[in-house]
């Protein structure tokens, strides 16, 4: 069987005036802006919350428990339309939110309970003999966690976090269930439109991976830079 | 404030509109789950296997598959079978066969981890006692393998129950979608999407909990 292959699709008109390649670059830039915005509220979040979860007082970690399993146990999908039909409902402060914040929203809370589990571990990874040296130095608990825990746990976690920062370029393909203008969006509508959706789809395909293998480099480019010698894959 | 209407909680709707969709999410789950575990076994030993043209293909299928949206997998399915076979199969199976293919890529990194689990004494042993590979992996490494895994597996399977939820690019009708079509028929969509929400949670909390409950079993045992 052969195909003909027909890669000029993307110099056609979209109906507006603009070409296939220049909506699939704004659908690019869409993508990213998603998954970046929504990673700066993950790892805000996460990193609270996960700490939290390691807090030697109960309440504290009952919060950080209940939170990892609400937004752990729902769909994604499922979280979106929360965020996209519920929650502006409930709460008037969220009535004229564009969908992108929505989107934002929903994406970096889900991955908030992930990157939150990722960084308790981290934590609960260091021997105990760390925290009790902070303390032994007269560092109140606050400051154990500033200046001894966490500065090695995040630096743990890193591996991780890499993963997850892959993940969230990935799930920030839910968004076309609202609507916005990104690249799976355009992978439908295009393949509808030009009914070339092999070409289409491979194009989008290509540029989420080369999204995800960048995502990659720059993760590994951090955990190279903040390496400390001596300790864990710290090497010489 | 919010007046909540859960007058669409009756058995009448939820009957008509929510099994369904519910029967259909916990087929895909189930199909998916063994369909990927089978397929998955097959593609870890073929990594493991140490010949390169088993090796090789494998792993490209198994990155490829995990460096790509499940959304963009399914819609690539849906395009491509049709454009194979000749003629539309419909959502609900191209939904099946992505499903089980997306998910061995995911089983099998598992399956892999789980046969490294196993000590090489084992190989040995059971080479020792003259078994064949297919001998010593189906009755020897296998085994335990997939207990030592068993806790990873289910967990792969909730988040595979919650993933079920993205037939929605191709309109399959599934547990989301009965919710939603409650929420249109109704004029109640906030309801309906509350209820969605409470039902997943519900499902994938529990299972959660017994895995949980599993691992501490299993970790005595050993």
């Amino acid at each position: 069987m052969t195909y003909h292959w027909e890669w000029q699709v993307f110099l056609s008109d979209d109906g507006s005036g603009r070409s296939y390649l220049e909506w699939l670059f704004s659908a690019w830039g869409w993508t990213l802006s998603v998954a970046a915005c929504a990673w700066v509220i993950a790892l805000a979040f996460g990193s609270v919350i996960g700490t939290l979860r390691t807090a030697p007082n109960r309440a504290l970690q009952g919060v950080g428990d209940a939170w990892v399993e609400l937004f752990r146990n729902i769909p994604l999908l499922v979280q979106l339309f929360l965020w996209y039909h519920v929650v502006p409902a409930v709460f008037p402060a969220f009535k004229g939110l564009p969908a992108f914040m929505l989107v934002v929203f929903a994406l970096g809370f889900f991955t908030s309970a992930r990157i939150a589990e990722q960084v308790r571990a981290g934590i609960q990874s260091l021997p105990r003999g760390q925290r009790l040296a902070g303390q032994a130095l007269g560092l109140t608990m606050a400051q154990t966690y500033r200046y001894v825990i966490l500065p090695m746990a995040f630096r743990i976690v890193i591996p991780p976090l890499t993963s997850e920062a892959m993940n969230i370029i990935k799930n920030s393909s839910v968004a076309f269930a609202v609507s916005i203008a990104e690249m799976t969006m355009f992978a439908m509508q295009a393949q509808e439109e030009t009914s070339r959706g092999i070409e289409i789809y491979l194009a989008v395909t290509g540029l989420y991976i080369v999204s995800a293998f960048s995502v990659n480099r720059v993760m590994a480019f951090i955990e190279a830079r903040v390496r400390v010698p001596g300790y864990i894959g710290g090497g010489k | 404030m919010l007046n909540l209407d859960l007058s669409i909680l009756s058995w009448d709707i939820i009957g008509r509109f929510v099994a369904k969709g519910f029967v259909f999410s916990i087929q895909l789950t189930l199909v998916a789950m063994t369909g990927g575990i089978v397929f998955g076994t097959l593609l870890a030993l073929m990594r493991l296997s140490g010949r390169k043209w088993l090796d090789a293909p494998a792993a490209i299928y198994v990155n490829g598959m995990r460096s790509i949206p499940l959304v963009m997998v399914i819609l690539w399915f849906f395009l491509l079978i049709p454009f194979l076979i000749g003629r539309s199969i419909g959502a609900e199976l191209s939904a099946i066969i992505t499903f089980v293919a997306f998910e061995s890529a995911y089983y099998s990194e598992i399956m892999r981890a789980g046969i490294q689990s196993v000590s090489r004494g084992q190989v040995y042993a059971a080479q020792a006692v003259g078994m064949t590979y297919g001998q010593t992996m189906r009755l020897v490494v296998l085994p335990q393998a997939f207990r030592n895994m068993l806790p990873v597996l289910l967990t792969q399977t909730i988040i595979l129950f919650q993933d079920t939820s993205l037939v929605y690019a191709i309109g399959a009708y599934d547990l989301l979608k009965g919710f939603e079509q409650v929420g249109k028929n109704y004029g109640r969509p906030i309801e309906a999407y509350l209820l969605a929400a409470v039902v997943y949670f519900v499902i994938c909390f529990s299972l959660s909990q017994l895995v949980k409950r599993l691992q501490a079993k299993i970790a005595i045992i050993r």
